[in-house]
């Protein structure tokens, strides 16, 4: 097959690159350029971006041996991930760029503009792996690693994305193993630092980077009851499940500390309580997708496991289609979900399918006064 | 076996210049010193210093040996600048739009850093400079440390009125630096006809290696140097001298100039056949076109898919526009221009040098028709991709 890997910079792209052409695909790498101005070193623990990673990208594609391009996504990517990062933390909600970049950038832009230029596939240093079901249908499952996996955040891709997907890492034991075949391949990334930060916050301060672009207003802190507890710079700046930095000036009435339990940017104000308050009964959204086959029957609850974050445990739950709207229901309640994030749920390994919450329901009810 | 046609990016070495440069590795001698092997050293290198001055009429001690034709405009354009605006007194510059980014960084990094004020005068539909624009900028501003312009536009070929331009700012007293890396041994000339103060122009657009071009200074033109240590060549350029890169930059200068013109005339031709929605930029007439230049732009297609179909299909071409590590952005000479951004991504340069051979073509215009059908699929970059559906209820297979 005629494969496009994608190449960040680091080094599980590189060697999924390498891999691909191992297999006897024919590989082109390509570098996505996602800013007009890129910084030039890398800094910090961030893992693309900079014209230092575009160039470590293009000193592995010249070790594999195969042609490398740098293709300009810098606009789609303003306006589908920096630009949604911004508005979605304006509307209180808590999103995740790196799989609306999955979703709109490097699975959809890129993919679609590979296909119609004669690629048969994408391929990713992503830690997922793709199989095929007895009859025909591609499935997203989790890496063999699992302290390594992120089917979570490739839980956005359609039936048709993963058709066009390949995951070369997936079945890697370790990530240790890809850095030692890294090495041996002659890649100089092969000890480059793992990216964690959002690649568009150059230094890491999420919370510093938004405050200069969402706009902040004093505004107040308060209880479930209404009664004003602190104040605030700006609502946006708090995340559901935050404790620290709310300095409240009023002790809590039982003296345990407080979470933020909800954002409410219309009204620029933010909700504090108890932690247990954060334990939610039912998530529900209604943009939703199926990763590839759906459940026989979605509008009957079918049992399955929910992930609400990269790293989070999955909680056995079940499910079901309602109203255009898919309802979770975990066996135990689910702490500290943000709207805005997304619920991935699994069978076994596999990746069924995902929603960005958009409703809960509180596990505890508001104690009476 | 792959088809080269970006010369204006850089062109093969000529024969001459590569067996030149060979023999000069082996020689040893600094330039600098007084003994028979120094001073060999040296007769070679001011032998190359005349040759280059002949190429570009003028006298040898008015050429500077720098590493590039980069080095070259940065040293005329700060050099003047700062000598010019001494006491504060000249801090204004006047650059056409669509100039190389060789001018551009520099300029703003003055602006940044040493009170420049800039005025960046228009260019016309072709590219071309707007000489009234330029006359009454000359006219309003007592205050012009110098006017710095390409000689022909290195992305789409227009040849600016340099003549013009240059007896223009002879009226005010006023500098003028000729950047001609893109136009040398493409059109004449002659720089003791131009009144230019300075002209830039580099070896490895011509045949000769990369890593040295020169700056012509004019005897009474005043630069303050970039580099200091030693005092070579009129203390405006130290360093010990790359005596072999001379000898080859000489060698390559002294090749007789042929006219590209048919090729490029087939090329245009053959471009406007293959894909008739293609748009011809910069100059149509002949004269007033590099002759080594085709520029089109193909609307609806992003400049870098026709560039990698057509790198696939073995064919080396060029968007044209400048790249910062390869990341692709919409030429700012076409912006100035009048272009949209969206037509400007849709750029195409095409340029043909010494080894171009009518083969090459025939390669390059069977391949462009399908290479732009499917760059046309694939759109712009930024446009909305429907592989995904946006919105509520996204299903699978089945769902």
């Amino acid at each position: 097959m005629k494969i496009l890997a994608a190449m960040s910079g680091g080094v599980d792209s590189a060697v999924a690159a390498a891999r691909a052409v191992e297999a006897g695909h024919e590989v082109v790498g390509v570098h996505l350029a996602l800013s007009r101005m890129p910084g030039t070193l890398r800094t910090g623990a961030r893992g693309c971006c900079t014209i230092e990673d575009s160039m470590d990208a293009q000193r592995a594609a010249n070790i594999i041996g195969i042609p490398y391009y740098v293709w300009d996504f810098s606009e789609r990517f303003k306006l589908d991930v920096v630009d949604d990062f911004i508005a979605e933390y304006s509307a209180g909600r808590t999103p995740n760029p790196c799989m609306r970049c999955n979703e709109r950038i490097k699975f959809a832009a890129l993919l679609e503009k590979a296909l119609d230029l004669g690629f048969d596939a994408v391929a990713t240093g992503h830690y997922a792996s793709i199989r095929t079901d007895d009859d025909g249908n591609r499935e997203l499952h989790r890496a063999a690693d699992w302290a390594k996996d992120q089917s979570y955040v490739l839980g956005v891709l359609t039936a048709e994305q993963l058709a066009h997907s390949m995951f070369p890492l997936g079945a890697t034991p370790s990530k240790a193993e890809v850095r030692a075949e890294a090495a041996e391949r002659g890649f100089s990334v092969a000890t480059k630092p793992d990216s964690h930060d959002i690649c568009f916050i150059p230094d890491g301060d999420t919370r510093g980077w938004l405050a200069d672009r969402v706009g902040a207003e004093a505004g107040v802190i308060l209880e479930r009851d209404g009664s004003v507890v602190g104040s605030h710079d700006g609502a946006a700046a708090f995340t559901v499940g935050q404790r620290k930095g709310l300095h409240l000036g009023v002790p809590s009435p039982d003296g345990r500390p407080r979470f933020v339990l909800e954002v409410r940017p219309s009204s620029n104000t933010v909700v504090v309580g108890p932690k247990e308050a954060l334990d939610l009964a039912v998530v529900a959204g209604s943009k939703y997708s199926w990763a590839g086959r759906a459940p026989a029957d979605p509008h009957t609850e079918f049992a399955c496991h929910v992930q609400i974050r990269a790293h989070a445990d999955p909680v056995p739950a079940v499910a079901v289609l309602r109203d255009g709207e898919l309802v979770i229901r975990p066996d135990m309640p689910l702490n500290g979900v943000a709207p805005g994030q997304t619920a991935v749920l699994y069978l076994g390994t596999r990746v069924l399918g995902q929603c960005t919450i958009d409703r809960t329901v509180s596990a505890v009810a508001l104690p009476v006064s | 076996m792959s088809v080269y046609l970006d010369h204006a990016a850089t062109t093969p070495m000529l024969p001459a210049a590569i067996a030149a440069y060979t023999t000069a590795l082996s020689l040893v001698g600094n330039p600098s010193s007084i003994h028979s092997q120094g001073q060999n050293a040296k007769r070679m290198l001011e032998e190359a210093r005349e040759r280059v001055a002949e190429s570009l009429g003028c006298d040898p001690i008015e050429i500077v040996f720098t590493s590039g034709g980069t080095e070259a405009v940065n040293l005329a354009v700060k050099g003047l600048y700062w000598a010019r605006n001494a006491g504060g007194t000249h801090p204004r510059i006047l650059v056409p739009r669509g100039e190389h980014h060789a001018t551009i960084d520099t300029v703003e990094w003055l602006e940044r850093h040493a009170g420049a004020v800039i005025e960046w005068v228009p260019i016309d539909e072709l590219g071309r400079v707007r000489l009234n624009a330029l006359a009454r900028l000359l006219e309003e501003h007592d205050d012009v440390a110098l006017v710095t312009l390409l000689w022909a536009n290195n992305e789409v070929g227009t040849v600016q009125p340099v003549a013009e331009v240059a007896a223009l700012a002879a009226r005010h007293g006023v500098p003028v630096h000729s950047d001609a890396i893109s136009a040398y041994r493409h059109v004449s000339i002659d720089f003791a006809a131009t009144n230019l103060a300075a002209l830039s122009v580099s070896a490895h657009k011509i045949g000769g290696p990369q890593g040295i071009g020169a700056l012509v200074l004019n005897r009474s033109a005043v630069v303050v140097p970039l580099i200091h240590g030693g005092g070579q060549q009129r203390d405006v350029r130290s360093g010990t001298q790359d005596v072999p890169a001379a000898i080859s930059f000489g060698v390559a200068a002294q090749h007789p100039v042929s006219s590209f013109a048919p090729l490029r005339d087939r090329l245009i031709a053959g471009v406007r056949t293959a894909v008739p929605s293609a748009v011809l930029r910069g100059d149509p007439d002949s004269v007033a076109r590099l002759d080594n230049n085709v520029h089109f732009t193909f609307p609806g297609c992003e400049g870098d898919s026709l560039l990698f179909l057509l790198d696939s299909a073995g064919v080396s071409v060029s968007t044209g526009s400048a790249c910062r590590a390869g990341i692709p952005e919409a030429s700012h000479v076409l912006l100035g221009m009048g272009l949209s951004e969206v037509d400007a991504r849709g750029a195409l340069r095409v340029t043909v040098g010494h080894s171009t051979t009518d083969a090459d073509i025939d390669t390059f215009l069977e391949a462009l028709p399908q290479a732009v059908a499917r760059a046309s699929r694939a759109g712009l970059s930024d446009r909305d991709v429907t592989l995904r559906p946006v919105g509520v209820g996204v299903s699978g297979i089945d769902a």
